[in-house]
């Protein structure tokens, strides 16, 4: 466009921040947001960076350091085959937190496809939420261990069990935005210049609606991650070869007598994810929601 | 009320015939055949359709539906696979310490739940509200398991005050049973209180906000008679939603709680079966919870027309 000179762009960009002056400006609003970004930012990068920070496998057996407790070479303690916990939880946030990102991407992803059929058209909508709401029918765990009974323990059933299980919440989300969003002036305004219903989908009623569902999305992290911890608890997860927190809690279940660092441990790093996710969806909700923001 | 209820009543069936579905369809999933699961590599073609047929698996996926849904509907979940007994008996069976279990752990859950979010509102941005809020959000991110061992570890192992885990029949002795359940409902109950304390406090504070409250005040009724008698008695009433909702928290917990306080539940039950591939008793558990939850949240709905007069449908 012929208007877009250097000082319309700065002008713009001052009146619309970026990604990283919308996050101060959240974090301005309730300071505790912060908190929860940072420890999600340190679960990331303690994961990523496990090699790194630990000198030991999570894996390989070292009888002869069995059930030490917490001490300067194994700050977390070493479980029954002398596996330093600390190495194992690390590792272990490796999986939670993929198990995480992918059952939001997955329920996210299904629950958009849903709730936009159900909100562009009324006859879908009758027949989905109808089976949306049977889907809630379940308490969560439950049906996930159901769905893992049948297809198996692996990481990707836990992921498609947890995502199956959590696709309504998105889909109610989306559908309720869309509701609202199509009776808006400027989506009339998109038909009446002649714009596809793909586009006004896309360009106008997804946009409007993505608020609300980063919100839920962010608590379907912190719901995940749970989920995934209660089944490979309950040993119908991720399989027990693989370091997860919930395996390794299981674990130390044997030696709480002698050794229940084994299971405090990676439970407070379950503690601190959720809660960081927790904090996070607090403040993004309380952000974004503009009903909430002049309140 | 009666259009209501019935209109209640017919809104239930699509939502249980989608559970139903699902709950058959389960079988369905498995990669492979469950005959040939259930009979392991070495067995022959032979014996694998003869099970096959046992179990109908033979027929169209709608006759099986029918003919299952036709028995379950009559109560007949069919037989476990493992003990060969009725999954309805089994279940029964297993029925009692999950009763038990979910009560006192929605007692702890409310008697921790209210007086904290009732504080919190009362004492709104002071240091109490900080300090209940802060408890609900530790709550919502404690997995009940976790908080179970380490209550163990706690109660159990350190202090040596209450069994680290089994089950006691209430008919050996109420006192005793309960000594036995105490830390697992606390394990279930604390988690879940977290969504009362919030709620609580919202409630109460809209409530408060109320023209009747003002009026009270303003015509001398001491501050203690304005919360207990005029705002928390109406701000009780939209808790029992979340009472309804907590229900299918809890039960849920409650599959993870069983197993790490080795109470022979019907969690048990259901990790067992899962464990032994046990179809029938894994479906026949997880149609019973989700129909029981889906009656008591209207049971809830109902409850209101009783406690609140101003409720009319």
């Amino acid at each position: 466009m012929a208007q877009e000179t250097p000082a319309f762009r700065r002008i713009v960009r001052g009146a619309r921040p970026g990604a990283g002056g919308l996050f101060w400006r959240m974090v301005r609003r309730r300071r505790i947001t912060g908190v929860g970004a940072a420890l999600i930012f340190a679960a990331v990068a303690g994961a990523a960076a496990a090699p790194l920070l630990t000198p030991y496998d999570p894996v390989a057996l070292n009888v002869p350091d069995r059930l030490l407790g917490p001490g300067r070479a194994h700050p977390f303690g070493t479980d029954e085959f002398g596996r330093d916990i600390l190495s194992r939880t690390l590792y272990g946030a490796r999986l939670s937190l993929l198990v995480g990102a992918l059952v939001t991407l997955l329920a996210t992803g299904a629950g958009i496809v849903v709730g936009l059929a159900s909100g562009a058209s009324p006859r879908a909508d009758r027949v989905l939420m109808r089976i949306m709401d049977g889907i809630m029918a379940f308490p969560d765990v439950l049906l996930a261990i159901g769905l893992m009974a049948s297809l198996g323990p692996s990481v990707r059933n836990v992921i498609l069990s947890l995502g199956f299980v959590y696709t309504p919440r998105i889909a109610r989300v989306v559908r309720a935005a869309v509701l609202v969003v199509v009776r808006q002036e400027y989506v009339e305004a998109a038909r009446a210049v002649g714009a596809s219903g793909a586009r006004i989908l896309a360009r106008h009623v997804l946009i409007n609606c993505a608020s609300p569902v980063i919100v839920q999305a962010t608590f379907i992290t912190a719901y995940a991650m749970l989920g995934e911890a209660a089944l490979s608890f309950l040993g119908v997860g991720v399989p027990p070869t693989i370091p997860t927190w919930g395996g390794i809690i299981s674990a130390g279940q044997v030696y709480l007598r002698q050794a229940a660092w084994i299971s405090i441990f990676p439970g407070m790093a379950i503690i601190l994810s959720v809660l960081a996710l927790n904090l996070l969806g607090d403040g993004l909700r309380d952000f974004l929601d503009p009903r909430l923001r002049h309140a | 009320m009666l259009p209501y209820l019935t209109g209640r009543l017919l809104a239930l069936v699509p939502v249980l015939l989608v559970v139903a579905v699902v709950v058959f369809l389960l079988i369905h999933l498995t990669p492979g055949d469950p005959a040939r699961v259930l009979l392991g590599q070495d067995a022959t073609p032979e014996q694998v359709q003869t099970l096959r047929h046992a179990l109908g698996l033979d027929r169209p996926l709608v006759a099986q539906f029918v003919l299952w849904l036709g028995r379950a509907l009559r109560g007949d979940l069919g037989l476990s696979f493992f003990q060969h007994v009725p999954v309805t008996g089994d279940i029964l069976q297993h029925s009692t310490p999950t009763i038990m279990l979910s009560l006192m752990a929605i007692s702890v859950a409310l008697l921790i739940g209210i007086p904290a979010g009732v504080i919190s509102a009362i004492f709104r941005n002071s240091w109490l509200d900080q300090g209940s809020l802060a408890l609900a959000m530790l709550g919502a991110a404690v997995p009940s398991f976790w908080l179970g061992l380490s209550l163990i570890v706690l109660f159990a192992v350190n202090l040596g005050w209450l069994p680290s885990s089994g089950y006691r029949a209430p008919a050996e002795g109420l006192g005793v049973s309960l000594r036995y359940l105490l830390l697992p409902a606390l394990a279930l109950g604390l988690p879940n209180s977290s969504l009362i304390i919030r709620f609580t406090r919202s409630s109460l504070l809209d409530v408060v906000a109320n023209d009747y409250i003002r009026t009270a005040r303003a015509k001398g009724v001491g501050e203690r008679t304005v919360i207990f008698h005029h705002a928390l008695r109406n701000a009780l009433v939209p808790i029992l939603t979340v009472v309804g909702l907590t229900f299918a928290a809890l039960m849920g917990g409650a599959v993870v709680t069983e197993t790490v306080f080795s109470l022979p539940g019907i969690g048990q039950l259901v990790v067992s079966s899962v464990l032994r591939r046990d179809y029938p008793v894994i479906q026949g558990v997880i149609l019973m919870v989700a129909t029981l939850y889906v009656l008591i949240n209207l049971l809830v709905d109902l409850l209101y027309f009783l406690i609140d007069p101003r409720v009319k449908y």
